[in-house]
């Protein structure tokens, strides 16, 4: 269905859009992420394995990823998020009627994370709430979800959460990138929002890019086919999608974030697609803390909201693996000038608030060991 | 800590957002839920209160020999804080060190996995504390 809307006349894209825009106009009311304080250089990980440090910073574009400490999950990361977003939003948590969490690292198989989330933060119990699995781009999939449910005023307030303490195999290339974090978005009325949700779109295939078994510890994945057949023609085609839908270009936005597996992708694929450097920037994150999995685009975007003045126009992609990519067209309004008063903690001061672990410490935090 | 699922289910509002009690009649607070005001008795009026999470060091240790289902987590700081509404509940204060803190020291709640019972059981969550910024 979504390709169909892709391949439709320019008049009825234009007609679709402006029904779109008059019944569907939602936005976020609030947002808040969560970085672990823990930090493994990606020189330490190198000096390990007898990689060129320098190599795999510069191949990879990672300085540093985050480790989640040892009481730290994914539920546990996506509550600290919604309670900052809690807090930014203003909002009462039993006004929110539906909760996902999406992630790769739920910490129960079969419990969800929401209803662990709906209890910490005050939501429950009148309301939904599910589990979503989408490798890197669940978090997005659920913010879709709570713009429908908005849309359609089935519910008041929709959080959505992208939460991970994503795991890489020792010594294989994702242990340089898999790291923690989470990032949670409230979706409302456009006219409570900070930043306002223009327009969506998503592509997706079944594409075998990356993966992981019920029983294995470690995700597999197909090396340089994560590339182009996965990332870069997702990202692109749900970005060209949406430039096309909504009749805009690059040049009509003020920043961009695309989903971060390393520091290099986003580069590359910002300009395939038209983008400048410094509009990418704001939102990249990824060098820094790695690789946050499903929180990583959404992370990215609080970033970007962190600083973002009103009017600005932001474009977002994200993508996960399997293989899918959602695309937004976001304004900010002049509510987040208030809002930003409150004082909740900015991603960048998650970022400046850390400390180091040797390799031997990180291996216990993530309980690489056998006997752990 | 180890403990059924009916015990875990009926202690997730203390330890999932400290909700304890408050006595109409002598506004007092308590942390954990009281059903009965200590110094009031039977003209004591309970009703549910939801702490903020925000409070002071009281007192601290660093924990060497922790007990089962500890052992990964030691050294750990555990201390008795004092909540800004009265009550004083023992946690661990997690992402530092006793170096890192004092008596009076502003803390606030997180939330946090507690214990594991092992790789098939539940995993309990709830409180601890971080030193605010």
């Amino acid at each position: 269905m979504l390709v169909a809307s892709f391949e439709c006349s320019e008049t009825s894209k234009l007609q679709n859009s402006k029904l779109f825009k008059v019944f569907c106009l939602v936005g976020i009311v609030g947002f808040g992420a969560c970085v672990p304080k823990y930090r493994i250089k990606a020189g330490e990980i190198a000096s390990v394995w007898g990689e060129d440090a320098r190599r795999i910073e510069d191949g990879l574009g990672i300085l540093e990823k985050s480790v989640p400490a040892l009481d730290e999950d994914a539920a546990t990361l996506a509550v600290e998020a919604s309670r900052n977003a809690l807090v930014y939003s203003g909002i009462s948590a039993k006004e929110i009627g539906a909760v996902f969490v999406g992630s790769e690292s739920h910490p129960y198989a079969v419990k969800p994370t929401a209803t662990i989330v709906a209890e910490a933060i005050g939501a429950a119990p009148n309301l939904t709430a599910a589990d979503l699995e989408f490798a890197c781009k669940a978090g997005t999939a659920g913010i879709q979800c709570c713009m429908g449910m908005v849309a359609s005023k089935m519910i008041k307030y929709g959080l959505a959460i992208g939460s991970d303490t994503s795991q890489g195999k020792p010594s294989d290339a994702l242990e340089y990138s898999a790291s923690a974090g989470a990032g949670a978005f409230i979706i409302g009325s456009d006219k409570e929002s900070v930043a306002v949700i223009e327009d969506t779109f998503s592509f997706t295939t079944d594409t075998p890019d990356f993966w992981r078994r019920p029983e294995a510890e470690f995700p597999s994945h197909g090396g340089r086919f994560t590339g182009k057949p996965a990332y870069f023609k997702h990202v692109t085609s749900a970005a060209k999608g949406l430039l096309e839908k909504t009749g805009t270009a690059p040049k009509d936005f003020d920043y961009v974030v695309f989903h971060q597996p390393n520091g290099k992708f986003p580069r590359m694929v910002a300009k395939m697609l038209g983008f400048e450097e410094a509009k990418l920037s704001p939102g990249l994150v990824t060098p820094v803390i790695g690789n946050t999995y499903s929180g990583a685009t959404m992370i990215g975007l609080a970033a970007v909201l962190d600083e973002a003045q009103p009017g600005a126009r932001i474009f977002v992609t994200s993508f996960g693996s399997g293989a899918g990519s959602d695309a937004f067209v976001i304004n900010v309004t002049d509510g987040i000038v208030e809002k930003r008063k409150k004082g909740v903690k900015t991603v960048k001061e998650y970022i400046e608030d850390k400390h180091y672990l040797s390799y031997a410490l990180y291996v216990k935090h993530r309980r690489k060991l056998k006997s752990l | 800590m180890k403990s059924g699922s009916a015990l875990t289910w009926r202690l997730i509002p203390n330890r999932y957002r400290l909700i304890g009690s408050h006595c109409e009649t002598c506004k007092e607070n308590f942390f954990p839920t009281r059903p009965v005001c200590p110094s009031c008795r039977r003209k004591g009026k309970m009703v549910e209160k939801k702490f903020k999470g925000e409070g002071k060091i009281y007192s601290f240790t660093t924990v060497q020999v922790p007990p089962e289902g500890f052992e990964l987590e030691a050294p750990y700081v555990l201390a008795i804080v004092e909540l800004s509404e009265g009550p004083r509940v023992t946690a661990q204060v997690v992402d530092c060190s006793e170096n890192d803190l004092g008596f009076g020291t502003p803390v606030e709640m997180v939330f946090r996995k507690i214990q594991e019972e092992g790789k098939e059981g539940l995993i309990h969550y709830g409180f601890k504390f971080k030193i605010k910024k």
